[in-house]
């Protein structure tokens, strides 16, 4: 092993200099000049994110702890376009909100070193480097979502997260404990071999199920989700959504095919019924909300189910499924909390109630949002349809047609309250509707770029294929 | 090893406290004890890492890394809870749970 073969870190490795970039540059640039600091957090990590893209090689670091091949790079750079439209789309809030309370650069810091413990789970070998990203992961997002510090309602959030992911990664760690006991090794090649189903494994791999299941909001899980979106600043409610939970899925989905395929009897079951009551009460409790960040809260609940139909197959269609669906729902979960955020920043507002005539005053704003809605709900001409379609076509290549039939069921339960929110915008006309207001050029490039991938992803059919070429190496 | 005492005592005693742990997590009023059940938690686990690494796989000293990495881990998000208790403290004068539901539903 030489220092070249650090190469295969390349992400980890950008990420942690420009968040150490960023360190000097708090403390050299002067109080007056910080708002520079935001327009060099995003520069960088747009530079981050092209760079992610280039060629690279593939292959084990530190004894098989840590190994990249081209699916998880693919993926890095899907969570990398996330986090660079949630900068673009934060940006003015930084500026505006932030950077006179003198926090402006934590804020890049904390959500970057989030990013690379994501990085670090999803590219982990073995349990150790697996719960060490986990932690890393969580803990800062926790740290952002109290930000606010002169709310109550942020630090109301921001502990509710706090102690539920730890008594979640508690547990976790109680399952890995108990696989370790079983089969004797950490790493996930040489558990794989191993692992038998028998109760004590199956008891383990329960427990650290739910630790998983807590991180991407699972139903029995659940519960911190809608407090801690309605709490946090709106970014990291974003965040949480899209880039935390779409790096939960994919790890859960690695693991749940390769290192405990030999249980698949055993979590083919779990993830069945918890499928369904996923789905059902992520929708019926969206209904009744009029908040529009518990309302995108419970709707995120709501697609978490749907992704666990494309987890249950098990096989390569499942894997191309799961992250085709994640790219779709990064760009279309975006662009809802961006518009949100828009407004939110404008003018306070994050009530359905506020958006009542929306259209007549903020066109664009309001197709945007219709766009993000139309593909969370899966209507054809845009992408989020050929998601959902996808998935629904994995489940029952493996004859689970009661779910698919379920999840049809919640998808029209689902269109019922997106549409709650589009009636309010196009159809209803109200007095007081939110005057007209310029977003400023980062925003407004955020939510372009949004529109654009939820029109054109589900049109440009080669990138599914793409995906579906990449997740072949995946199983050998 | 410890003499006369066999693997099966000790991970008795760790489940135990790992429960103990989960109730008082639920049923605990004061954020503070709820994240000293928490602990509880993490420290039934590295436990049960120490033990299953002494007793059944003596060779490979894995269990005994992971609880390093535990303990030190635990501490960060220990150190990270009680700043937004703090930080809340300031806010209500209080650190009940009952206090902090304002978000409900």
């Amino acid at each position: 092993m030489d220092f070249s073969s650090f190469l295969l870190m390349r992400h980890e490795i950008i990420l942690l200099a420009i968040t150490l970039l960023l360190l000097v540059a708090e403390v050299s640039i002067a109080n007056n000049k910080k708002n520079s600091i935001v327009h060099l957090a995003i520069f960088l990590f747009g530079i981050h994110t092209i760079v992610g893209f280039l060629k690279m090689d593939y292959g084990d670091l530190f004894g098989g702890m840590f190994h990249t091949n081209e699916l998880i790079k693919f993926f890095k750079s899907v969570l990398n376009i996330g986090v660079l439209i949630l900068l673009l789309q934060s940006g003015d809030w930084i500026e505006e909100k932030i950077l006179h309370q003198q926090r402006g650069t934590e804020f890049f810091m904390l959500l970057f070193s989030s990013l690379l413990g994501m990085y670090f789970m999803i590219s982990a070998g073995d349990f150790l480097m697996f719960y060490l990203g986990l932690e890393l992961s969580t803990l800062p997002v926790a740290a952002l979502a109290a930000y606010d510090i002169t709310k109550r309602i942020s630090s109301e959030s921001g502990i509710k997260l706090i102690l539920s992911a730890a008594l979640a990664s508690g547990v976790s760690l109680f399952g890995i404990s108990i696989l370790y006991a079983t089969t004797g090794s950490i790493y996930f090649i040489e558990i794989s071999e191993i692992i038998t189903s028998n109760n004590l494994t199956i008891l383990g791999f329960v427990l650290f199920f739910a630790g998983l299941g807590f991180k991407i909001s699972l139903v029995p899980f659940h519960f911190w989700t809608a407090d801690v979106y309605e709490g946090a600043p709106i970014s990291i409610a974003a965040y949480l959504s899209v880039i935390s939970k779409g790096a939960a899925v994919f790890i859960l989905m690695i693991l749940l095919f390769t290192v405990l395929k030999p249980l698949m009897a055993i979590w083919e079951n779990i993830i069945y019924v918890i499928a369904i009551i996923t789905m059902f009460i992520g929708n019926l409790f969206a209904l009744r909300q009029q908040n529009m960040k518990r309302f995108l809260a419970f709707s995120s609940i709501a697609q978490a189910g749907f992704i666990l139909l494309g987890m249950i197959t098990g096989n390569q269609l499942g894997i191309a499924t799961v992250v085709y669906f994640v790219l779709i729902y990064v760009f279309s979960n975006l662009a809802a909390f961006g518009v949100v955020q828009a407004i939110s920043l404008q003018t306070g507002k994050e009530n359905m109630k506020d958006y009542e005539g929306l259209y007549r005053t903020n066109p664009n704003l309001s197709l945007v949002m219709m766009l993000a809605l139309f593909s969370l709900a899966g209507i054809p001409p845009v992408a989020g349809f050929f998601g959902k379609f996808f998935l629904f076509t994995a489940a029952a290549s493996k004859g689970y047609y009661l779910l698919v039939f379920l999840a049809v069921v919640n998808v029209t339960i689902s269109l019922y309250y997106y549409l709650l929110v589009v009636r309010a915008m196009f159809l209803r006309k109200n007095e007081n509707a939110i005057p007209y207001f310029k977003s400023k050029i980062y925003m407004k490039l955020g939510l372009l770029i949004t529109a654009v991938g939820i029109l054109v992803i589900g049109l440009y059919s080669p990138l599914y294929n793409y995906i579906h070429e990449l997740s072949k190496s995946f199983l050998n | 090893m410890i003499e006369g005492i066999t693997i099966y005592e000790i991970l008795t005693l760790t489940t135990i406290i790992f429960f103990i742990g989960v109730y008082g997590f639920l049923t605990r009023t004061n954020l503070i004890s709820m994240l000293i059940s928490v602990e509880l938690i993490l420290n039934a686990s590295v436990v049960n890492f120490v033990i299953i690494n002494k007793y059944l796989y003596p060779d490979v000293l894995q269990g005994v890394f992971f609880s390093i990495f535990i303990i030190a881990v635990a501490a960060a998000e220990t150190a990270l809870a009680i700043s937004i208790i703090i930080n809340l403290y300031r806010q209500i004068s209080s650190v009940e749970v009952k206090d902090t539901e304002i978000m409900k539903y």
